[in-house]
């Protein structure tokens, strides 16, 4: 593996980083630019983030830590997390690849063949194969394990038949990764599952767009008749689907594969949230003179604050001896929780214009935290729902037992 | 926004919340504690000498007065470990009233009681009075100045351990101006304490009466640093009390988790059922927020601007955090919950006292939206 840089390597890296990304970034390409990678609507902002990702990689600040011969950098992962940081401070564009980079691409390296590595990491670093995610069925959303799409051998093929749903750039992916059932007639739900690399230019699939609550594209649905794949595409072994899936939520943690870098969602900037407030009036004061919304201000940056330091904290191991499962797996619920209520709190700023929305003149910020809000909901339901989320944390780290 | 803190540690944190971890543990089993309640003292002398021996009331005393020289924040790990065993004891106080001399003292006044506070002497502190206002430069007894010395009057309330105090630093008013003045208990005359009936059962405190207790000129702080002063007061007392809130919520959610883990009905385990569960979790979140909210402000100890705003962030969550695990560890409890036997309720006593010592969760918003946004 890659040494560990020394501190001057590491400050040329860290200031070339920083000069590329002073020069190269784009913040308003004259159009809205997504805050997530679900929500990429129109044609031009999936071509601009698809481009945009691609400059990124190929000036060495993407996949810096993945190994050379795929298509990485081969460089120590602070390399990439210095690079990464320069992204930030320029409020850069997200990545678009997000599941092939932060899901597909940590199992195929840490579980695929030679091939599979040679085949497919190079292309979803430099965003000429986008990936999507098969996991949600319309009847199993949150029962994941339920998954109902079957996938039946026949010969050297598998013959698809079911639908997805929530699969994010779909209609534009070039892979998706699916879980589909194999056998109906396993001895629980789970070991009937088997993961499959599934490409999505084929005939017998088609993907048809989902109009969002904001009325916006970017979901999709992925329906298969009598699609026919390779047996080359299933991935981990037949009836292992279930725990192929489970892993691709522990890389999000970076403990097996060095992070691709980089992020596929912005966060939300408070300072932000902080000026709306300031430029707020209530009764003919200022917003923040209101006693009521002081005191909410206060306590979410409180809140923001504390889940921003639980991020440098996750990775000190003398804080974490207690329940070291828990701030891992409760990051989720928090974020993505506190976003949700912050955004509708900041709807409370804009006195009459809360009513306004996207698309007229008189709209706050053109409508960014109506936007913001109604996408939170992306984030609380998708991934697990929160409430699922509150599951797993009882279950995985205070040690309660499962609800059944 | 630059006067948010950032997290680390020290080697000496982690080595202090090791030994914390194991002493406090080991010294404070619950049956003990229980019976310390009805205790006079309030707590184990041996246990006082030995965290004496310990050295912990000197780690944030100077070398120079014979204190190990580090800062509050090798000091948080043990407060955070005594509050999770609610191991009562002067210590909390000494600390802070020796943050109160550091902070305003004069040499001379150092130099005689820092080094006996060093090796184990409790002191205390006399701020709260009858108005109930937390503002520490609030103060309405008196300071007069006679031929024998400044002659003191009015009433401080919720001395903690003054009975245990050598030293008693007490705020008085004296001529229009916030003065610190050095008693010691030993001078008290007889029935100028008065012990209190608190909320919290694991703690003492006491009414001190100050009409009849002239001080030497020379036992006043210096009068230019009285600001400075209430501000140290403020940030020692807010670091040690979130400590020991935080140590508090962990220890009673882990109270609620083994319950939740063991108590069956309807055929279940309860803490099967969502919604035991879900909240738990919730309050859980909110621990691990103040934890670290805790760790941010004994890094930013002594910091100009940032340090204030992580202890009165570490504070307002603690309090809250540690106020809400309490109260629904009750709940969740049922009829165990309500009656004395279930520690729950030492625990949400416990958070409701801190909380007036120091300033409850909504009142360290308050303090922190100035800092914030004005």
């Amino acid at each position: 593996m890659a040494e560990k840089p020394s501190a001057a390597e590491l400050k040329e890296f860290g200031d070339a980083a920083d000069a590329w990304f002073k020069e190269n970034t784009v913040r308003d390409p004259g159009f809205m630019l997504p805050l997530t990678f679900m929500e990429v609507s129109t044609d031009q902002q999936f071509d601009f983030l698809r481009d945009w990702q691609r400059k990124v990689y190929e000036a060495g600040f993407l996949g810096a830590s993945w190994p050379r011969e795929y298509g990485g950098g081969g460089m120590h992962s602070e390399y990439q997390r210095v690079a990464t940081r320069a992204m930030k401070k320029y409020d850069a564009p997200i990545m678009i690849n997000a599941i092939g980079n932060g899901w597909a691409g940590p199992l195929i390296l840490d579980l695929g063949s030679e091939e599979q590595k040679q085949t497919y990491i190079k292309g979803m670093l430099n965003a000429e194969d986008i990936w999507c995610q098969g996991f949600s069925e319309p009847e199993h959303g949150s029962d994941l394990g339920n998954a109902q799409l079957k996938a039946v051998k026949e010969g050297d093929e598998y013959v698809l038949n079911g639908s997805k749903i929530w699969t994010s750039l779909g209609d534009r992916a070039k892979y998706m990764i699916l879980l589909a059932r194999t056998d109906f007639e396993a001895e629980n739900k789970y070991k009937g599952l088997s993961f499959f690399l599934n490409p999505m230019k084929i005939d017998g699939i088609s993907t048809s767009r989902i109009k969002k609550l904001t009325g916006e594209y970017g979901f999709v649905q992925t329906f298969f008749t009598d699609a026919r794949i390779s047996a080359d595409c299933l991935f981990g072994g037949e009836g292992n689907g279930w725990s192929m899936a489970m892993k691709t939520l522990e890389y999000e943690r970076g403990a097996k594969v060095k992070p691709v870098g980089g992020y596929f969602v912005k966060e939300l900037d408070v300072m932000q949230i902080v000026e709306l407030a300031k430029n707020s009036m209530r009764n003919g004061k200022p917003l923040l003179d209101d006693p009521v919304m002081r005191d909410k201000m206060t306590q979410y940056m409180i809140d923001i604050q504390a889940l921003n330091l639980n991020n440098t904290r996750r990775r000190m191991p003398q804080l974490m001896q207690d329940k070291p499962m828990g701030l891992p797996l409760m990051n989720k619920l928090a974020r993505t929780e506190l976003i949700r209520e912050l955004t509708e709190f900041s709807l409370g700023f804009q006195g009459t214009k809360a009513g306004y929305y996207v698309g007229d003149e008189n709209a706050v910020d053109d409508g960014y935290w109506h936007r913001s809000y109604l996408n939170s909901f992306s984030a609380t339901i998708g991934g697990g729902t929160s409430e699922i989320q509150r599951n797993i944390v009882a279950e995985h780290a205070l040690g309660l037992p499962k609800t059944r | 926004m630059n006067n948010l803190g950032d997290i680390g540690t020290t080697e000496e944190q982690i080595e202090l919340m090791d030994v914390a971890t194991n002493f406090c543990r080991d010294k404070s089993p619950i049956d003990k504690v229980r019976a310390l309640m009805e205790d006079d003292l309030g707590y184990d002398p041996d246990v006082w000498r030995e965290i004496g021996e310990l050295g912990w009331l000197a780690i944030a005393i100077p070398e120079a007065h014979d204190g190990v020289g580090l800062s509050m924040a090798e000091v948080v790990p043990i407060a955070e470990q005594m509050g999770r065993n609610l191991l009562s004891t002067p210590f909390g106080s000494t600390t802070i009233a020796a943050q109160a001399l550091l902070a305003g003292g004069s040499g001379a006044q150092q130099a005689a009681w820092l080094p006996k506070i060093a090796a184990g002497t409790a002191a205390t502190l006399a701020l709260r009075e009858d108005h109930g206002d937390w503002d520490l430069g609030h103060v309405a007894s008196t300071g007069k100045e006679t031929a024998g010395g400044i002659a003191l009057s009015g009433k401080k309330q919720l001395v903690r351990w003054a009975d245990s105090a050598e030293l008693i630093i007490a705020s008085v008013e004296v001529e229009g101006n916030v003065r610190f003045a050095m008693i010691e208990r030993s001078e008290l005359p007889d029935g100028a304490l008065r012990r209190e009936a608190i909320i919290d059962e694991t703690a003492r405190s006491y009414e001190l009466t100050l009409d009849g207790v002239t001080v030497a000129v020379d036992a006043l702080f210096d009068g230019n640093r009285a600001r400075e002063t209430i501000e140290k007061i403020e940030l020692a007392a807010g670091l040690i009390h979130a400590a020991e809130m935080t140590g508090g919520s962990q220890a009673v959610i882990d109270y609620t988790l083994e319950y939740l883990k063991t108590r069956k009905q309807f055929d279940k385990i309860i803490g099967s059922y969502q919604a035991l569960k879900h909240p738990t979790v919730d309050n859980y979140v909110e621990y691990e927020k103040a934890r670290t909210h805790l760790y941010s402000a004994a890094h930013s100890w002594g910091e100009q601007g940032r340090g204030e705003v992580a202890v009165r962030m570490a504070a307002a969550q603690a309090h809250s955090s540690y106020s809400r695990a309490a109260d629904r560890s009750i709940q969740f409890h049922g009829g165990f919950g309500f009656t004395h036997d279930c520690d729950a309720q030492l625990h949400r006593r416990k958070a409701i006292f801190d909380g007036a010592l120091i300033g409850d969760a909504a009142y360290q918003r308050s303090k922190l939206a100035g800092l914030l946004f004005d």
